[in-house]
């Protein structure tokens, strides 16, 4: 037996749900030949308990109204869609419009699934969460939702991560949060993960582990993506609205894929819509120092819990990765990525760090917009598809988060001492 | 039958209980893996468990982190691994080898290369940490076909319900992590270890064996006292870690220790 899709049982104000045909994953987590759970022993029961009471909690009015309380009044959600008009013209190709998850509490998409999670973990009687981070805003927004609802917080961040997104380490303490800085391996979001599951094995009993984006075991791809679903089927409106049909394509960064999934799945069963994902280049894929596993070619393997597309070497040892974008430096995805680049419903590109930055800065300065170097990715590639198409095609961009947390990086690269 | 059942039935008649060190190959340079495997052995070890370096250990501690990173240092990878068992067999038919590591890089080279490789080499049994057996049907059939024993942990929090999918796939024996953590954890409580043990082997056929948390002599022989095999890994990786300057002759004579002491375990 098939499980429900989850995601169509939050109930949504969208007017033009279709049925859907796309039903993903399986009731063991797996999306065609991603996913499963890779986990230890120890871990099993815990995963297993929390696909029930997930289960159990989606199916509850009480605590979807809660969640959808939360979303509205805590985070400022529905988030706007805005057309960038300004830019559009300067590239004279087809309208970008942008969905504002920069605008939600703390600055990014992630907490729509901490929000999400959080009462999740308050429900199952947990009093302790930890989460990684890589651009420290899962972390912040695990910190802040933490605070919200009374539960004591460790994120765990890698050495590197934490020298280059100083803001949000000091942002996460103002919260009341531990931040654990993570010296083993490339010091990066992966060896973060590496410790939170480190920690979890070791405190499973009182801790709930808030991961950050659609990977690791069933069931997190799953939930993250249903609690990140919000993005899209907002927009879904939101385009009928103001241009009165759904986007020609929507596009957005993958690190994980959270953001990605979140405003791609509502439009998979639409037809007529690409969904183009958008990979860290870092210095190209041609020099092998990037973060883009799907556009590389990378083979599938297991890492953090799931199959799924990952870089590494012959002997199945995985590699360490780059990119300016501390939130996108992550040798895997999130294993339903790996299957709609399978199926074909998705593309997925990649934007290099210079391509990124070129971007920042446009928007910036077209629009008034500070964007995540995460979302820049995105924001990069629109802006090299938007040139070859025609005016009256309608690109959605995910604005994933605002750059804030990246101002002390641009300021480096800019030779400039804040 | 395979040579991890033999060993174990034939300690069995004796009524003693099987003695395995674990080490990571290649740790810390991948010339004296073999040489320490011979000293475990004349130390009184029964089996060996080899660990395969990888890149993100999840479900170990720094110490065996470590191990990892020093062997990786060198590129020690699964194939080196495979050598380094062969090497070992020229002059030593007759201990088992388990190989212990991470999922990626058997799948990386293939269930089926891996498992002509891994018997080619002598290997006896495989332990991946992080294949479960909702994920290992595949893995488990063709390692069976090969003659090589998957062996599967058992936890703490392992309810009654997965022990008949463990019961159903596992080879050779199973390996009860004492305690809920990372390995080089705290110690453990041999009370508890005691209790579990009797419910799992309502379920269990496969003899078990007792690890994480294992760092003497005396906690082995207690152990003894209730499994049918001691695991001691994080302990010996610290002797490595202490450095390479006599490091065969400390880890034959601790395991020399452990082994004396275990045998009074039931005397
Ligand atoms: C603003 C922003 N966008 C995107 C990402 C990448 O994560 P994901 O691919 O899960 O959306 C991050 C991660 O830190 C982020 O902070």
């Amino acid at each position: 037996m098939q499980l429900q899709q989850p995601s169509h049982r939050l109930p949504s104000e969208n007017v033009m749900n279709e049925p859907l045909r796309y039903h993903q994953p399986d009731v063991r987590g797996h999306f065609g030949q991603h996913g499963g759970i890779y986990v230890a022993e120890t871990l099993m029961p815990a995963l297993d308990e929390l696909r029930v009471e997930y289960e159990k909690a989606i199916a509850d009015p009480d605590f979807m109204a809660e969640y959808r309380y939360e979303l509205k009044h805590y985070v400022g959600r529905p988030s706007p869609v805005y057309h960038a008009k300004r830019w559009s013209e300067q590239l004279g190709g087809a309208q970008i419009y942008l969905k504002r998850e920069d605008l939600n509490h703390t600055g990014a998409h992630k907490v729509n699934n901490t929000i999400g999670q959080a009462l999740l973990a308050r429900r199952m009687g947990k009093k302790r969460v930890i989460a990684e981070t890589g651009a420290g805003q899962h972390g912040v927004a695990s910190a802040t939702v933490a605070a919200r609802y009374g539960l004591e917080c460790v994120v765990y961040m890698g050495a590197e991560d934490v020298a280059r997104q100083s803001p949000n380490v000091y942002r996460m303490k103002l919260l009341g949060a531990t931040v654990v800085p993570v010296s083993s391996g490339s010091k990066t979001l992966k060896d973060a993960m590496n410790e939170a599951m480190r920690d979890w094995v070791t405190n499973v009993d009182s801790t709930y582990y808030i991961i950050g984006t659609c990977a690791g075991p069933h069931p997190y791809p799953m939930l993250v993506r249903d609690f990140q679903c919000v993005i899209g089927e907002e927009a879904k409106v939101q385009m009928v609205d103001l241009v009165g049909r759904q986007p020609d394509a929507v596009i957005a960064c993958v690190g994980g894929g959270s953001n990605a999934i979140g405003i791609f799945h509502p439009y998979v069963d639409v037809p007529g819509v690409r969904l183009i994902g958008v990979e860290a280049g870092g210095d190209g894929l041609d020099t092998g120092r990037h973060a883009a596993p799907l556009t590389a070619g990378a083979k599938p393997g297991v890492l953090h819990g799931n199959r799924t597309y990952l870089m590494q070497d012959e002997d199945g040892q995985i590699i360490e990765t780059h990119s300016i974008s501390a939130g996108l430096d992550y040798p895997g995805v999130g294993p339903e990525h790996s299957f709609l680049k399978d199926i074909g419903r998705a593309e997925y590109v990649a934007a290099t760090d210079k391509e990124a930055l070129q971007a920042f800065h446009d928007l910036c300065r077209f629009e008034g917009i500070i964007p995540a170097l995460e979302s820049s990715h995105a924001l990069a590639y629109a802006a090299r598809l938007a040139p070859t198409l025609p005016k009256d095609q309608v690109l959605l961009v995910n604005l994933s988060g605002r750059g804030d947390k990246d101002i002390p990086t641009i300021a480096k690269l800019d030779g400039i001492q804040l | 039958m395979s040579r991890i059942e033999s060993t174990m039935q034939a300690l069995a008649a004796q009524g003693r209980q099987a003695l395995i060190p674990f080490i990571t190959a290649g740790d810390p340079n991948p010339g004296v893996t073999v040489g320490l495997m011979h000293a475990l052995v004349d130390g009184g070890a029964d089996i060996i468990e080899l660990g395969v370096p990888f890149s993100d250990p999840m479900a170990d501690g720094p110490v065996i982190q470590r191990a990892s990173e020093r062997a990786l240092a060198h590129r020690v990878s699964l194939r080196h691994v495979l050598a380094m068992t062969a090497e070992f067999r020229k002059t030593d038919s007759k201990t088992p080898v388990v190989l212990m590591g991470y999922a990626n890089p058997v799948e990386a080279m293939g269930y089926e290369t891996f498992a002509k490789a891994a018997v080619e080499a002598g290997v006896d049994g495989v332990l991946t940490v992080d294949l479960p057996p909702e994920e290992a049907e595949e893995c488990a059939a063709i390692l069976k076909t090969h003659g090589i024993d998957l062996i599967f942990l058992l936890a703490p929090t392992t309810p009654p319900s997965r022990l008949q999918a463990v019961q159903r796939l596992a080879r050779g024996y199973v390996y009860y992590v004492s305690l809920k953590g990372v390995t080089g954890a705290a110690h453990l409580d041999v009370d508890s270890v005691a209790a579990k043990l009797l419910e799992l082997r309502k379920y269990i056929s496969l003899p078990i064996g007792v690890g994480f948390g294992i760092r003497d002599a005396e906690t082995a022989r207690r152990v003894a006292g209730v499994a049918d095999a001691v695991v001691i890994g994080s302990r010996l990786v610290q002797e490595v870690e202490a450095g390479e300057d006599g490091l065969a002759e400390r880890l034959n004579s601790f395991i020399k220790g452990v082994r004396s002491a275990m045998d009074t375990a039931r005397a």
